[in-house]
């Protein structure tokens, strides 16, 4: 007994060694002075992102459809939310870091090296509610005015007349509006009340813009799922969520009113839109925010989401992460629009890959 | 001593006395971490109930509140039915329905928070909506507590999920209390005449009540510091209310919501402390109750 409990204790210790020395041996591996001779010997290099995870479903897809075109690289990616990914950039435990919302000036300046928000995705936020009383075929229509005073608890009953006068050929029943947000921090959040904050001087007042701002009415629910229970159990409540987790779930959400005659529905087109009409505000480090455009035909509330690079990079990652880029925004940004998300107008697209060569391989 | 048995004591000790390091190690971090918001608000953020991070205006207390009314409901369900299983299970049931029976109890601490949370929002909340919680506002709706509009999710949904989730634990440990008495007290309790229900109440029940009391505060730790099923059943939103119907926020929920994405350092700053409070009210309770443990046993 005593002899097999030392033997089997000093055997795992073993393993335990030779565990943490080929771990060792990995880290090293992964870093730039060792790795030429090493990845010739077949292991692929490995590329940490993590970051956002609004865009989480679109990069998984790219990640692995890229091992196809470059089999000696492996990306991966933690999708820990946009905060974390800022935090972990920063702090360079990863290679690249990912943001619904553009870094902001504070946290630019914590950044040793020079920081590229490169715009991968749009991404759209969609009002969606529950009223059993109406058809499926016309959907609600809703201003950007007339939500936020639903949201701030101003308009609480479905058949409220300023709801009626949008929507004259729906029926509206007598029932109290519940209203459902994110209750965790998010990029989904900030989208939708940065818009509510430009087109309602009192929202912007009262509530302001953010990632969690503090809702003066309603249920939170974690995450675009617990929005969309909290949405699908209660009778008479309404919800934002992202588009591409609506269209996957065939969730029905609101046409917006954009001005007194235009009614836009959230489609990969009219969000795509948004960016376009806004090309000629996008500076260039691309920090913009494209809610409530000028063209009336664009959803307006629309949002890029961001890679962050370093400059300068590391030179063997930096040229793969380079290769990557370029192919996203060619096959990449086709496969998107199947995803739920928005391609970037081709004129963007030849701005980011110019931005993105500019990165410095040192 | 013998050179192993040396060795052995050593690392008992060593391995002992790191856990309190460890314990201590934490609460270090976490008061370092929330040291700047401890102090931008000062004590002030104790007794806060304010939290807006646009304005970034942080206090804690309506999530202390969140938690400690969540999980006195829990505690309020949960013992009864705890104490009622565990007598059954001990002292009534035929082994055959017992042994099984008693398996399937325990299965319930094995299920994850995840899936407690899960069946909660789809099945406990709407059932509490549609059921329970117009009947709790019909008889007993003078009183503050069952006010409100009824959505289920809320302190009330959270509470019930929190009992089913502590009720195994207290059962299970209440049952093992319960064997532990001696057999003899029984007999003799039911050779002075007394019936089963007096037997139970003088031989087990009085006997065992410090251990109970353990199992509660164990069940109570449990539902203190519960997060995952909490955010999915509580509506997510800090405030003080009286009603049960309400939605609130508990420490552990607004730690799981906010951590992530939380992005100015006082605000991260702010959270750490929420952690730091959740620690303390924690130590105070788990501290009360044991005293009470004491001073009962010493009555006994």
């Amino acid at each position: 007994m005593r002899v097999n409990f030392w033997s089997m204790a000093s055997g795992s210790l073993l393993s335990l060694l030779l565990v943490a020395w080929t771990q060792v041996g990995c880290f090293g591996g992964s870093h730039s002075e060792a790795s030429p001779s090493k990845r010739t010997s077949g292991r692929p290099l490995l590329i940490n992102g993590a970051g956002a995870s609004f865009p989480f479903p679109l990069y998984a897809h790219w990640f692995s459809s890229y091992r196809e075109v470059d089999p000696s690289l492996r990306i991966n990616y933690q999708s820990i939310g946009s905060g974390g990914g800022i935090r972990q950039f920063l702090a360079g435990t990863t290679d690249f870091g990912a943001t619904d919302a553009p870094m902001t000036e504070e946290e630019l300046a914590q950044a040793r090296n020079q920081v590229l928000h490169v715009p991968t995705a749009l991404g759209a936020v969609v009002v969606t509610y529950n009223l059993p009383e109406l058809g499926g075929e016309e959907p609600l229509h809703l201003s950007g005015p007339l939500i936020a005073q639903i949201f701030m608890g101003r308009v609480t009953n479905w058949s409220d007349p300023q709801i009626q006068e949008l929507n004259p050929k729906l029926t509206l029943p007598d029932r109290s509006i519940i209203t459902a947000h994110r209750s965790d921090g998010s990029g989904t959040t900030a989208v939708f009340t940065d818009y509510l904050a430009q087109i309602s001087p009192e929202w912007a007042e009262t509530v302001g813009k953010g990632k969690a701002v503090r809702f003066p009415t309603g249920l939170g629910g974690k995450g675009n799922e617990g929005v969309t229970s909290l949405v699908r159990q209660n009778p008479g409540s309404i919800g934002y969520v992202e588009f591409n987790y609506a269209l996957i779930n065939q969730m029905r959400v609101a046409a917006l009113l954009t001005d007194s005659e235009t009614v836009v529905r959230p489609t990969v087109e009219s969000i795509t839109l948004a960016a376009e009409s806004a090309l000629s505000q996008i500076p260039e480090d691309f920090r913009v925010s494209i809610v409530n455009p000028q063209n009336p035909k664009a959803y307006p509330i629309a949002a890029f989401t961001y890679f962050l690079l370093h400059s300068p990079m590391d030179p063997v990652k930096g040229e793969k992460l380079m290769s990557f880029i370029q192919w996203a925004m060619g096959p990449g940004q086709e496969a998107a629009s199947g995803l739920g998300y928005a391609p970037l107008p081709a004129p963007l697209v030849e701005r980011v890959l110019s931005s993105v060569r500019s990165i410095e391989l040192l | 001593m013998r050179s192993s048995d040396k060795l052995f004591y050593y690392l008992l000790k060593t391995l002992a006395w790191g856990v309190v390091g460890l314990l201590a190690a934490m609460v270090l971090v976490v008061l370092w971490m929330s040291w700047e918001a401890l102090g931008h608000f000062g004590l002030r953020f104790f007794v806060d109930a304010s939290w807006d991070s646009w304005r970034e205006e942080f206090g804690a207390l309506a999530f202390i509140y969140g938690t400690l009314v969540t999980s006195f409901i829990a505690v309020l369900l949960a013992v009864p039915v705890s104490l009622a299983v565990a007598l059954y299970l001990n002292e009534l049931a035929p082994p055959w329905i017992a042994r099984p029976l008693g398996f399937f109890v325990e299965m319930l601490a094995a299920i994850p928070s995840i899936v407690y949370g899960l069946w909660g929002l789809f099945v406990l909340a709407p059932f509490l909506r549609d059921h329970v919680q117009p009947l709790l506002a019909t008889y007993l709706g003078f009183l503050p507590f069952f006010q409100g509009p009824q959505m289920g999710v809320g302190l009330l949904g959270a509470g019930v999920i929190l009992a089913i989730m502590i009720i195994p634990t207290i059962a299970s440990i209440s049952r093992e209390v319960f064997k532990s008495v001696p057999e003899s007290l029984r007999e003799a309790a039911l050779g002075l005449g007394a019936t089963r229900w007096e037997m139970l109440r003088i031989a087990v029940l009085r006997v065992a009540l410090s251990g109970v009391m353990g199992a509660v505060v164990l069940g109570l730790g449990r539902a203190l510091g519960e997060t995952m099923a909490v955010t999915m059943l509580i509506g997510n939103r800090p405030q003080i209310v009286w009603s049960l119907f309400e939605s609130g926020q508990t420490m552990a929920s607004i730690l799981a919501n906010q951590y992530a994405e939380a992005d100015s350092s006082l605000h991260l700053s702010a959270l750490t402390a929420v952690g730091l409070a959740l620690f303390v009210v924690s130590l105070v309770i788990n501290s009360l109750a044991r005293w009470i443990i004491w001073r009962m046993q010493r009555v006994v």
